[in-house]
């Protein structure tokens, strides 16, 4: 990242200036979704671009999740690049249909020959005393499908970069953006910078520990690695940044590096995210491992929604670090 | 509209009042649709092709009568029936065999099977086996269209069954409100799989699309001139900027939901089945007026049929020594 003329901007606005480059640099790209124009969704995400580009481009949809979508599919096809807004990842079950059987079997089913470049953005994330029906991180439903690439941003800078290269994809891409991250700022370069799919980031380096954390895990897995420099272990933190395509090397090379590693994903663990990856770690580095993989996600409940109820079902900056105490055998 | 040789027609405008060669047209493609079905219906109890297929015999004026009316750039969708969608849009029977007996030589290089047939060439955005699952697709298609300012008109072919899908009132809703050049071709042959449809769908199937705004016309699915006349109409309408239609089209289909269902006397009659084959017949009504008002002689279809039966059977023959893919083609185009 140049140094010169980088802003510190928040994740939202990150989002917004990608849209908006890639909206001035390419036509066919525009934005479909509920409340996108004027309101600007309600994280206002969005505010100020159909100012810009107009009602044209940037498109209010009646409350029509899996319709939309459908409509995505068929524009991706047939010349544009549509970016769908799906507003909570909870309403991503609506669009299965469209995207597990439509968008993500087109290409393949027609022996190559039509393309689906579209982009779903949506959102994950607890914490917001939201309740079950918009709390959810399901990112791990469409990494398992193939045909679909899943993108995990945990940063301004990542965000910003990783939603271009999508955009600038030939095929489906799912991006989550962590709601609670929202207002977080970061430093981002004023100039044009992409990142591509499929390189995890090295967070913090380490040599006893690696924590593998996505998204909004990302800052509590950074969190505890301070909380273990205290105690004198020396915890690396990898962001993959996509759970697929996943960038497999550099998680195996990090844990035969430090021969221990916890996984945490703000997904269900159960059958998710952190299984997958632990996998990954056991098949690639087990020679190398010291102690069993350990995965941490969200509490297999319904998200409650009650505020200690809720606080519970989360990984934290405490909880990763007691897990990782007791991994690397200190008191 | 393109012969069933897979060569566009330079002459495929939208004509309003069609002349003896367009009725002749649409003749010999009916009858090489019905004529490709029996040779899938061949290949099933030969049991050379892998899967099942589900024929369009007996449906054949819809997917003509439409197509007649579209040019080679405007997009369809087809279904899970729908090889004669694909072959009234132009597809090849050459590689609809190949494609249905799973060789590398067919539309989806063996990916697909007859119930995913697509051609970017014909305009084919693909047949789609989710039931109402291309409804998204062929909206989005017409969306397009509108956004990039052309006069591409999209054709949504469905089944009645898709009237129990709740996307298609989301698509229909979005059309209409953005007033998209897109035709839903509703085929109603009465049966949702082994399910009369007045099991299955209360109040007028036609009342769906008007409760929208949606320009609604219902036509007698076995006329192909009925079909044509209307679909021309719509096509017209769509391009002027007018928005939406939806086509009610009363068909039948004459086999059984799929290749092998073969006893449905507890579904339908045979008397019933005995009836659209013989007197409700649409490439019989259309020969019957072919012949009645001049337009052909007998001798004159009767050579139609023969060189379609010769190109089907040599299509198949194609098929059948045509190459499997090989295995390692499994991991491609999963991703472009």
């Amino acid at each position: 990242m140049p140094d010169t003329n980088t802003r510190e901007i928040t994740f939202a606005e990150a989002v917004r200036e990608a849209l908006a480059e890639e909206m001035r640099r390419d036509a066919r790209v525009f934005i479909l979704g509920e409340d996108v124009a004027e309101a600007g969704t309600p994280f206002k995400v969005l505010s100020g671009l159909v100012e810009e580009f107009g009602t044209k481009r940037v498109v209010d949809t009646p409350i029509s999740e899996a319709g939309f979508t459908g409509l995505a599919v068929g524009a991706a096809m047939t010349g544009l690049r549509p970016v769908v807004d799906i507003m909570f990842g909870d309403f991503i079950t609506l669009t299965m249909d469209q995207m597990a059987n439509q968008a993500a079997k087109v290409h393949y089913m027609s022996g190559g020959k039509w393309r689906v470049p579209m982009v779903m953005r949506t959102t994950l994330g607890a914490a917001r005393r939201s309740a079950a029906q918009h709390s959810q991180s399901l990112h791990a439903w469409f990494s398992h499908v193939p045909g679909l690439k899943v993108v995990l941003p945990s940063t301004p800078y990542d965000a910003k970069g990783l939603l271009k290269t999508a955009i600038r994809d030939e095929n489906p891409v799912v991006f989550f953006e962590d709601k609670m991250m929202f207002k977080m700022k970061g430093p981002v370069p004023a100039e044009e910078y992409t990142i591509p799919l499929g390189v995890a980031d090295v967070k913090r380096e380490g040599d006893d520990i690696t924590l593998v954390a996505t998204s909004s895990m990302v800052q509590v897995a950074l969190g505890a690695a301070g909380l273990l420099e205290e105690i004198g272990v020396s915890a690396e933190v990898i962001d993959p940044r996509t759970t697929w395509p996943l960038d497999e090397k550099t998680l195996v090379d990090s844990v035969k590096k430090t021969s221990r590693a916890i996984v945490i994903d703000e997904g269900y663990g159960r059958y998710g995210v952190t299984a997958e990856i632990a996998a990954v770690i056991a098949e690639g580095a087990f020679h190398y491992l010291d102690a069993p993989v350990k995965r941490m996600g969200a509490m297999h409940v319904p998200i409650p929604f009650s505020p200690p109820l809720e606080d519970v079902t989360l990984p934290t900056e405490r909880s990763v670090f007691d897990v990782a105490r007791a991994l690397c055998n200190r008191s | 509209m393109s012969t069933v040789t897979g060569q566009p027609n330079p002459k495929a405008k939208t004509k309003l009042s069609p002349d003896a060669a367009t009725w002749l047209r649409m003749y010999r493609q009916m009858l090489a649709i019905r004529l490709f079905e029996e040779q899938v219906n061949e290949l099933y109890t030969r049991a050379l092709m892998p899967g099942l297929a589900h024929l369009y015999v007996g449906e054949e004026a819809v997917a003509v009568g439409v197509c007649e009316a579209l040019q080679n750039d405007d997009y369809i969708t087809s279904t899970h029936r729908g090889h004669g969608h694909c072959l009234a849009k132009g597809a090849s029977p050459n590689r609809m065999f190949a494609a249905l007996l799973g060789k590398e030589a067919g539309y989806c290089k063996g990916k697909g099977g007859s119930m995913h047939i697509a051609d970017p060439a014909t305009g084919n955005l693909g047949a789609n086996a989710i039931v109402a699952g291309s409804v998204g697709i062929a909206t989005g298609a017409a969306f397009s269209s509108k956004y990039r300012g052309t006069t591409q008109v999209a054709v949504c072919f469905f089944g009645e069954g898709a009237l129990g899908q709740g996307v298609l009132y989301e698509e229909m809703n979005m059309a209409q409100l953005w007033k998209l050049p897109v035709i839903y071709v509703c085929e109603n042959n009465s049966y949702t799989e082994y399910t009369h449809c007045s099991e299955t769908t209360a109040g007028d199937m036609a009342a769906r699309a008007t409760a929208f705004g949606v320009h609604a016309e219902t036509v007698d699915g076995q006329d192909v001139r009925a079909v044509h006349d209307v679909t021309a109409k719509l096509v017209e309408r769509a391009r002027r900027g007018d928005g939406p239609a939806f086509l009610l089209c009363n068909t039948y289909r004459h086999h059984g939901h799929h290749v092998g269902d073969i006893s449905r006397e507890y579904y339908r009659s045979k008397q019933e089945e005995r009836l659209w084959a013989t007197e409700r017949d649409p490439i019989k009504l259309l020969s019957n007026w072919l012949v009645a008002n001049k337009h052909a002689d007998a001798a004159t279809l009767d050579k139609v049929h023969a060189e379609l039966k010769s190109e089907m059977q040599k299509a198949v023959e194609f098929a059948i020594a045509a190459p499997y893919p090989s295995a390692d083609k499994a991991s491609e185009d999963v991703y472009a």
